[in-house]
């Protein structure tokens, strides 16, 4: 009975996000109030049907009732309670359930809320976005049905794909579909803006909390999957320039992007038909990337099935919301009418070159990843454009994007003082040759460019704090008075502070794992000790067990450096009967922020076992960095200004309001 | 400033790192492009030796040998030609014989293919789909229709 009332579940989501597409639009042309607030209480039974939905499925995986063929695929009575929750989207059906799911969340948000949007607005808003979910549910129903009955039932589950039997499954997916599809509500303000035609400073303001969530979500979502990436594959990489990497890379380029312009949108009422277009574009990339990944085009853990009549159908959602997107766009953007006037050397002449950079550089990714899909279409070659490409293209690009940041947020808006910023990054730029000085000093110049790259990071890092350090007078007023200063700082102040050092941090990393990494692939037998840089590790030997649905075959290896035990690793391999396939477990031991990497290769017949063995420096600092950029987003999005439903200023009403 | 020289300002700036990105791009797309070529392409194209190439197939049963320093010698098929392959390093998990395989390097003169990557599927259902098209151009694909059917039963016969 169960998957029969999630399917019925389902369906009832379309009608109701039918309705919702039509009634509050028509009500919001013709201004008819009771018409507008249908959206309301439509959006949030929307949610409440899909959840029921996914609860249905959520209730088959859980109980392993395998007469639903998808649990039967991707299930198996003896795996762990929370993989069986994490395989409800471990597969294509379920995940676009939870694609749904959140999109309908988005919405329900929007209308709880989003108290203090016009009514108009908000009517147009939710139509939009449940256009999007209509597309979505019929997909689903139509092509993806996640409760298809098997009239045969097999006693046993064919087990979820063991390279995502893992925490990370539990994690990834739901944020970055958290960001990816969030953007969909800067989407539908962006067509709802064009169809009403007229838009003002403070539709950013509205708009900027959702993109912010969007954004925190996206960023830590992809840092998560790339961290996952890391130790689950088992060779050391945490970023491949994959297409479905790049699917997500993008939207996070625009999104970032989208929030920069939107900040000159909201306080000088400039930038508004590129604001508009970002939006757009934001969301169309998230689409892009829910075709590369789900339609089959592309060969990858992520793509789960391949199905021509999938692909032709997400394409077709593609095409209306992308070409429906741009079409309104060029038809109505000529009637947004251009704010405000500012220099080229201004807080806004900044944000635009970040603009630029971030567009282009989405652009040249944009291009590597669909290259080969077209070069195939068009000519029926098949090939690759590797990593080098995307270092060659995205690399430069926001190396000059780097050195441009510390400079935006000490800009003055309208006019701005190239050299008077100058002088202020006079420190910062020190820090930055200290940097590079030092790193040549103890590391000496292999690779060439990884001391610049270091004094780069240290220069980004110390930006950010100079802009605090203006901000509040500190070295120049007394402590007390800039601790007090310090506190009535806006939060995004704050935000953007952190969210800038933290970029520095992931630079760091960066340039840490790819200019000072060792690796050593040997083949080891018991008692034999490999030694890399500082660290000897001796083989004690394999070490047979069994887990739940898998066999294990660890290794122990015990690490010392000079002398002193530090602690014992255990890589090991694990084979999945169910499946016949075999997983690498990658052990770990993190040494402040750098790590020692071990992973198994295959026993040789004399007792030996392959290892792979990498030092890693700072490598940790990729992912904290953007722990510190998701938390600068988190101090700008409780800033006061911006506090969804926040009440409106007393003396002027807010939507005519300009910003500061 | 006018407005006018604003968006002038604007343009330039944008056509700049616009050029500069296509600049990039192109000069980039030269060295990093690797071609896909089954076995029957390497042989009919006549790829000459050293050029960088994605080799994709199935490994040949009974073809996988070791030798020392973690060596390993196979053939790549795809039921047409095979040709033999060398790669130092650990395999993927899921390289095995008789499955699919996508090997990166170059070509040597003796005509053995010196891969410096190794890549195998990520699950055991899907072929890398370079793979699945060169087989089915060669005409030794099961399809898929035959594979989904397959995979239902076989919890039960377990």
């Amino acid at each position: 009975m169960t998957p029969e009332l999630g399917h019925y579940a389902l369906v009832l989501a379309l009608g109701l996000a039918l309705v919702q597409a039509t009634v509050p639009m028509w009500g919001a042309r013709v201004r008819d109030p009771a018409l507008m607030r249908v959206a309301v209480p439509t959006a949030l039974a929307q949610f409440a049907f899909v959840a029921f939905a996914f609860a249905a499925l959520t209730a088959c995986y859980v109980t392993s009732d395998f007469s639903v063929l998808n649990v039967v695929e991707n299930s198996h009575s003896a795996m762990p309670l929370l993989y069986k929750f994490t395989s409800v989207w471990g597969n294509h059906e379920g995940s676009m359930l939870l694609w749904v799911l959140i999109l309908t969340f988005f919405g329900a948000l929007v209308a709880a809320f989003g108290t203090n949007l016009p009514a108009t607005l908000k009517a147009s808003v939710l139509a939009v976005q449940s256009w999007i979910a209509s597309a979505f549910f019929l997909f689903i129903l139509l092509t993806s049905n996640p409760f298809l009955r098997l009239a045969d039932a097999p006693m046993e589950g064919r087990d979820l794909n063991p390279i995502l039997q893992d925490i990370g499954l539990a994690v990834h997916p739901p944020l970055l579909y958290l960001g990816y599809v969030g953007f969909s509500i800067t989407f539908s303000f962006a067509a709802a803006a064009l169809i009403d035609g007229r838009i003002e400073p403070a539709w950013a303001r509205w708009v900027r909390p959702w993109t912010l969530a969007a954004w925190m979500c996206l960023t830590a979502g992809i840092a998560m999957g790339s961290y996952w990436a890391y130790y689950e594959l088992g060779w050391g990489g945490w970023w491949f320039w994959d297409p479905v990497e790049n699917a997500s890379f993008m939207p996070w380029l625009a999104g970032t992007a989208l929030l920069h312009s939107a900040l000159v949108m909201e306080k000088r009422d400039a930038l508004k038909v590129w604001t508009i277009l970002l939006a757009v574009l934001a969301f169309s990339l998230s689409l892009i990337g829910t075709f590369l990944v789900r339609s089959g085009v592309l060969t990858s853990v992520h793509a789960f099935a391949n199905d021509p009549a999938r692909g032709v159908f997400i394409l077709m959602i593609l095409v209306l919301f992308i070409g429906g997107g741009l079409a309104l766009f060029a038809w109505r953007a000529p009637l947004l009418k251009q704010g405000g006037l500012f220099a080229p050397i201004s807080r806004e002449g900044a944000l635009v070159l970040n603009n630029l950079f971030l567009t282009v550089a989405c652009g040249t990714v944009l291009f590597g990843t669909l290259f080969p899909l077209v070069l195939e279409a068009i000519t029926g070659r098949k090939l690759s454009v590797g990593a080098p490409f995307f270092n060659l293209t995205f690399g430069p690009l926001m190396v000059a994007l780097l050195v441009a940041v510390p400079f935006g947020p000490l800009l003055a808006w309208k006019r701005g003082d190239l050299v008077g910023v100058t002088q202020r990054l006079t420190a910062a730029f020190a820090i930055g040759v200290i940097g590079v000085a030092a790193t040549f000093v103890f590391e000496g110049a292999k690779p060439v460019l990884a001391p610049f790259a270091v004094g780069l990071a240290f220069f980004v890092m110390a930006g950010a704090l100079t802009d605090l350090a203006e901000r509040t007078g500190l070295f120049r007023v007394a402590v007390g008075t800039a601790l007090k200063r310090a506190a009535g700082l806006p939060r995004s102040a704050w935000g953007t502070a952190f969210a800038h050092f933290g970029l520095g941090v992931t630079l760091l990393g960066i340039v840490g794992e790819i200019g000072w990494s060792a690796e050593k692939i040997v083949s080891v037998k018991p008692g034999e000790v490999i030694s890399l840089r500082h660290y000897d590790l001796s083989f004690d030997g394999v070490v047979p067990s069994q887990g739940p649905n898998y066999r294990e075959l660890s290794a122990k290896f015990t690490v010392h450096r000079g002398g002193e035990v530090l602690g014992v690793l255990q890589p090991a391999k694990r084979s999945f009967a169910s499946r016949q396939m075999t997983t690498t477990e990658a052990a770990l031991m993190t040494r402040g922020v750098s790590q020692l990497y071990l992973s198994l290769g295959d026993p040789g017949p004399d007792g030996s076992i392959a290892v792979r063995l990498y030092h890693k420096p700072l490598v940790l600092l990729i992912w904290l960095g953007a722990v510190v950029m998701v938390a600068g987003g988190a101090l700008s999005l409780s800033d006061r200004r911006l506090r969804v439903g926040a009440p409106k200023p007393a003396k002027r009403p807010a939507v005519l309001q300009p910003a500061e | 400033m006018t407005r006018k020289q604003r968006r002038l300002a604007l343009i330039g700036s944008g056509v700049a790192v616009l050029g500069v990105a296509a600049a990039l791009v192109l000069s980039a797309l030269k060295d990093s492009i690797v071609f896909f070529n089954s076995p029957t392409d390497i042989v009919e194209k006549h790829v000459a030796p050293g050029t960088r190439v994605r080799l994709g197939g199935l490994v040949q049963p009974g073809s996988v040998t070791r030798g020392d320093n973690l060596s390993v010698r196979f053939e790549v098929t795809d039921g047409n030609r095979a040709i033999p392959v060398t790669y130092t390093g650990i395999l993927p998990d899921l390289f095995r014989e008789g499955q699919g395989v996508v090997a990166e390097g170059t070509l040597d003169r003796g005509g053995s293919f010196r891969a410096d990557n190794v890549l195998a599927k990520h699950d055991e259902n899907y072929m890398p789909k370079e793979v699945a098209d060169a087989l089915k151009k060669q005409g030794h694909w099961q399809g898929d229709d035959e594979k989904k059917t397959s995979a239902v039963p076989k919890g039960r016969m377990e």
